[in-house]
C-alpha cells in the first residue's frame, strides 16, 4: 500500500471531526438537563428546546461534524477516519479533567493511553487504499524493444 | 438471567439484541455513507471547481448517501430505544467500541479497504480504550 500523506487542511478536517462530535453531544446533554422533563403529551416543548442557546450550539457543532466527516470520507478510508477521530474522546476527557476539574479514574487514564496509541498506529499509516488504475488509463504494453541478436 | 444496573429487569439476550441493533444499523450507515463519498470523489476538489453549491449538490444527488442517512437514523432510534431499557453506562461504551470493530470488518468486506495489521491493531486498541474511557 503506498503512503498517502495528508495535507495540513486534511489534518484540520480530521481534528474538526474529532472535536465537534463530542463537544456537540456535551452541549446537547447540558442543554437538555437544564430543561424541565419533556413528555410525549407536550411534544411542542421539544421543538422549543431547539432554540435554547446550548442546544442550538450543540446542533450547529453536530452539523459541522457531519459536513467535515463527509469531507474526510471523500479522501480517506472509513477504517482510517474512525480510529483517527476517536482521539476526540481523549480531548473531552482531558478538558473535563483540567477545565472542569473532574476526577479521572486510573481505568480512564488507561483508556486514554490505549486510544492515543491506537490513533498513533493508524495515523502513521496510509489514509487511502490504493486502487489499480482502470485498464484504459494504463500505458500500452510495449512490444519487444530489445535489439534482435544478429 | 437479568442485566444488573438496568433501568428495568431485562434479559441478557434482549440487552444483547438491542446493542446489536445499534451496532449493525450504525455499521451499515457508516459503510453506505463511505461508499457514497468515495463514488462522489474528493469534496475539496469539487468545492474548488464548482463551489460549495456544487459540493452540496454532488452529495444530495447520490442515492447511496440517502441509504447511509436512513441507516444512521435507524441507529439513532435504536439507541434511544435501548436507552429506554438499559443504562447509558452499558449502552454507550458497548455500542461505540463494538462499532469500531464491525466497521473494520465491513470496510474490508464491502469497501475492499486494505485493513492491514496496523489498522486491526488500531481498531482493537481504540475499541478497548473507548470502552474503558466511557464505562
Amino acid at each position: 500500500m503506498a503512503q498517502h500523506k495528508l495535507l495540513p487542511r486534511q489534518y484540520l478536517i480530521l481534528g474538526l471531526v474529532a472535536v465537534s462530535a463530542p463537544l456537540g453531544d456535551t452541549c446537547l446533554s447540558r442543554g437538555m438537563t437544564h430543561l424541565p422533563a419533556i413528555t410525549l403529551a407536550h411534544p411542542a416543548t421539544l421543538i422549543a428546546a431547539v432554540f435554547t442557546p446550548w442546544i442550538a450550539v450543540g446542533i450547529a457543532l453536530l452539523i459541522g461534524f457531519f459536513a467535515s466527516y463527509l469531507t474526510a470520507l471523500s479522501w480517506a478510508d472509513l477504517t482510517f477516519v474512525l480510529p483517527a477521530t476517536a482521539f476526540g474522546n481523549v480531548i473531552v476527557a482531558l478538558l473535563s479533567r483540567f477545565w472542569l476539574n473532574e476526577a479521572i479514574s486510573p481505568e480512564r487514564w488507561a483508556g486514554i493511553v490505549l486510544i492515543t496509541v491506537g490513533v498513533g498506529f493508524v495515523a502513521n499509516g496510509p489514509s487511502l487504499t490504493e486502487r489499480p488504475a482502470p485498464a484504459a488509463e494504463l500505458p500500452a504494453v510495449t512490444e519487444q524493444e530489445e535489439e534482435p541478436v544478429r | 438471567m437479568t442485566i444488573p444496573g438496568t433501568a428495568a429487569p431485562i434479559g441478557l439476550w434482549a440487552a444483547a439484541a438491542m446493542i446489536a441493533a445499534i451496532v449493525i444499523s450504525s455499521t451499515a450507515g457508516e459503510v453506505l455513507t463511505a461508499a457514497a463519498m468515495k463514488s462522489i470523489g474528493d469534496l475539496d476538489e469539487i468545492r474548488a471547481h464548482s463551489g460549495m453549491k456544487g459540493a452540496i449538490l454532488a452529495v444530495v444527488t447520490c442515492p447511496l448517501f440517502y441509504g447511509g442517512v436512513c441507516f444512521l437514523a435507524l441507529s439513532f432510534f435504536s439507541l434511544l430505544f435501548a436507552l429506554n431499557h438499559l443504562n447509558l453506562s452499558l449502552v454507550a461504551p458497548a455500542s461505540a467500541s463494538l462499532t469500531l470493530v464491525t466497521n473494520a470488518i465491513a470496510g474490508k468486506m464491502f469497501l475492499k479497504e486494505n485493513v492491514d495489521r496496523r489498522r486491526w491493531a488500531s481498531a482493537i486498541l481504540v475499541c478497548i480504550g473507548v470502552y474503558m474511557l466511557a464505562h
